[in-house]
């Protein structure tokens, strides 16, 4: 699990555009939803396509996602079989029409990325591309040049032949392959990527070097300066009570389990989604049922928010909120707990679910009160992590 | 003794007049931090009351050095700003800069650590997105609470936050020489090992531990490190051991860092390093206690 929703992983037709919007060369391709949009995109390319599946997994060529349409019929019928389909788990919604590839002579592989270790950005270069990279990076490792880029200075065209040289790419592309990296560094830099792949790039054989599949990861931190980023998002993927979460700005990953869990920060909930699996292993094998994090500084209002996403939840049988209060106000917490059962009351819901509650930190004495003092016949209190974990896991598996 | 920060530090605040600012500064002033000047260049020469200290405002890093003798620096202004604050603290050549700021853009602090190291790391940068660090007793950079515990023998090195704040009131009753949060970003100043390093030399931390999370290869790295310098008795605990594997897409990264980043594998390097390792916080507390009295 990702800290926090800090990535945003795009489909190919994304990746497409944003290459070409940069100047990476690219082939003419559009997204559809309808097999029937696939008969004019076809006409619009001459008459014959490519059918791509849209998903974010590998292997959709082999799982079938990936068909030759030589009519705008053919496009339309293929269409029909790959949309719906699925792969890896991934349901195909979309899928990209696009040009045909002139006859592909060599395949390489080109990407930027962060280096977390070495705390800099890397390029890496391969002229055995095609395949997956992992596997390069495991059985040849001597094939798959790794170059550090230093963020401030980048990657200029003399850095780019560099690369190029490391990774040992025939002279006859080797000053295409360096413009490709160029173009590819602006992409990077441009939309604030945390990865730009191209794989295959493949060398046709009139002799160009083109982008025919990529990916793209960008860094949703840096949507204050990326307006157009949030439209990228896949809002369709989302699960339906992420996606409530998310509109409300929480934090939260549905899991599969029975016990919902709120806390505040990263750490301490996965700490707690922990506990929570150890205590199951005592009470039927039950499961967090989700991450949420509230994060630092939660008001009243916050945590009623995540208790009614959490309670909406109909794997739910019981709720632990585990709070350490550092800039988080244990007081605000129990407000918010009492309001949410308050809110959900006023609209008529049933909710009867067993909260179990442990405070502790800043004002936590005042929390606990707040909580005596309401006595709700759902809420308990138990002052422990490990205790309170016990209970929530006891309370679900009932 | 402590590590980065003694009652001896002055520390000065970016982004003090903010509302973060304000309200942080105001309790690491009760905790009995030194703050002598805030930065703002538009509230330059002006001052803030703080319940009765008045703190002067200056217009840059270096100018509240200059009038000062400041050596800290806690960060709080907004994501968007904070690379231009932490490349002006890197230039006035500030010893220690605590970046709190949550939500910094990976561009930006990478763009920050290849500077300061362009610039010879005369800058020890702590975070982004951390706690910042607490000498019990003696001072507190950031917005770790000061009341959780006392001054005591051990060393506290975390990713995390809210574990942090739970490790220390686990071991309350003991205390900590410093307290240090690194922040869990995947571009962060200081690492473990940076902690790791200066609590072996603090003569009065006796036991060190270690707090990590999935992600990354900093637990793995900080293993090998202590079972090549580390003497003094290191107890661990690893976050997300039943979190599950994120919706990322291929794992270039993966081929970077050489690990898996899962917690299992967390542990059991750190494991083979010598470190013991609880499954949650408060077996991690009884492992603590238990090598104190050994």
């Amino acid at each position: 699990m990702e800290k926090g929703r800090t990535r945003v992983d795009l489909f190919e037709y994304q990746a497409r555009d944003l290459f070409a919007k940069h100047g990476v060369p690219v082939l003419a391709g559009e997204v559809i939803d309808t097999p029937e949009a696939a008969r004019e995109a076809t006409e619009r390319l001459g008459g014959k396509s490519v059918v791509k599946a849209q998903v974010k997994v590998g292997g959709r060529g082999k799982a079938g996602g990936v068909k030759l349409a030589a009519t705008p019929d053919e496009a339309v019928a293929r269409a029909t079989d790959i949309l719906g389909m699925d792969i890896k788990g991934h349901t195909v919604h979309k899928v990209m029409i696009a040009e045909t590839a002139p006859e592909i002579a060599e395949e390489y592989y080109v990407s930027y990325l962060l280096d977390r270790t070495n705390r800099t950005f890397l390029a890496m270069a391969s002229v055995a591309g095609g395949m997956d990279i992992e596997e390069v990076a495991a059985t040849t490792p001597e094939k798959l040049a790794k170059v550090p880029v230093d963020a401030n200075k980048g990657v200029d065209i003399e850095k780019a032949r560099a690369i190029v040289a490391q990774a040992k790419f025939p002279a006859e592309v080797a000053e295409q392959v360096a413009e490709v990296l160029v173009t590819l560094w602006k992409t990077f830099i441009a939309e604030d990527a945390l990865l730009v792949e191209v794989n295959p790039l493949a060398k046709v054989a009139d002799g160009r070097v083109i982008a025919l599949d990529g990916k793209v990861s960008l860094d949703a931190n840096a949507e204050f300066r990326q307006p157009e980023h949030e439209a990228l998002e896949d809002k369709a993927a989302a699960n339906p009570l992420e996606a409530a979460a998310k509109a409300k700005g929480l934090n939260y990953v549905k899991l599969d389990g029975q016990v919902g869990i709120i806390g505040n920060g990263a750490g301490l909930v996965m700490s707690t989604l922990d506990v929570v699996a150890y205590a199951g292993e005592n009470h039927g094998g039950v499961k967090p049922a989700n991450f949420l994090d509230i994060g630092g500084g939660a008001s009243a209002e916050v945590m009623a928010n995540g208790l009614e996403i959490i309670l909406g939840d109909p794997d739910v049988k019981s709720v632990f909120v585990n709070v350490f209060g550092g800039i988080t106000a244990c007081d605000e917490v129990a407000k918010g707990i009492v309001q949410a059962l308050e809110l959900l009351k006023a609209k008529g819901e049933n909710v009867s679910k067993p909260l179990v509650v442990r405070l502790d930190g800043n004002n936590a004495e005042l929390g606990r009160k707040i909580l005596s003092d309401a006595n709700h016949p759902l809420v308990q209190r138990v002052d422990t992590m490990d205790g309170a974990a016990d209970k929530a896991a006891e309370l679900a598996a009932k | 003794m402590a590590i980065f920060l003694t009652k001896d530090s002055k520390v000065i605040v970016q982004g003090m007049t903010g509302a973060t600012g304000m309200k942080h500064t105001k309790l690491m002033l009760a905790d009995g931090t030194n703050i002598v000047g805030g930065v703002n260049p538009r509230k330059a020469g002006t001052s803030v009351d703080f319940d009765g200290t008045e703190v002067p405002v200056f217009g840059s890093v270096a100018e509240a050095m200059e009038k000062t003798g400041a050596d800290v620096t806690v960060v709080f202004v907004p994501p968007a700003f904070a690379k231009a604050a932490v490349v002006e603290a890197i230039d006035a050549e500030i010893p220690l800069a605590v970046v709190i700021t949550e939500g910094i853009a990976v561009h930006d602090s990478a763009a920050f650590w290849a500077y300061a190291c362009e610039k010879g790391n005369k800058t020890r940068i702590i975070g982004p997105n951390c706690p910042g660090l607490i000498t019990p007793g003696q001072s507190n950079a950031g917005i770790i609470p000061g009341d959780i515990t006392k001054p005591g023998r051990i060393g506290l090195v975390s990713k995390s936050g809210t574990l942090t704040y739970q490790m220390m009131y686990e071991l309350r009753d003991i205390g900590f020489t410093s307290a240090v949060g690194i922040g869990g970003d995947p571009v962060i100043g200081t690492t473990h090992i940076d902690a790791l390093a200066a609590f072996e030399a603090d003569p009065e931390t006796e036991l060190i531990v270690m707090i990590g999370e999935i992600g990354g290869d900093a637990e793995e790295r900080a293993a090998d490190f202590i079972k090549a310098n580390v003497t003094k008795p290191v107890v661990g605990y690893v976050a997300g051991f039943t979190a599950p594997e994120g919706k990322t897409m291929g794992h270039a990264g993966a081929i970077v860092s050489g690990s898996s980043g899962t917690a299992q594998a967390k542990k059991e390097a750190l494991e083979a390093a010598g470190v013991k390792v609880g499954k949650t916080p408060s077996e991690t507390a009884r492992l603590a206690r238990a090598a104190l009295s050994a």
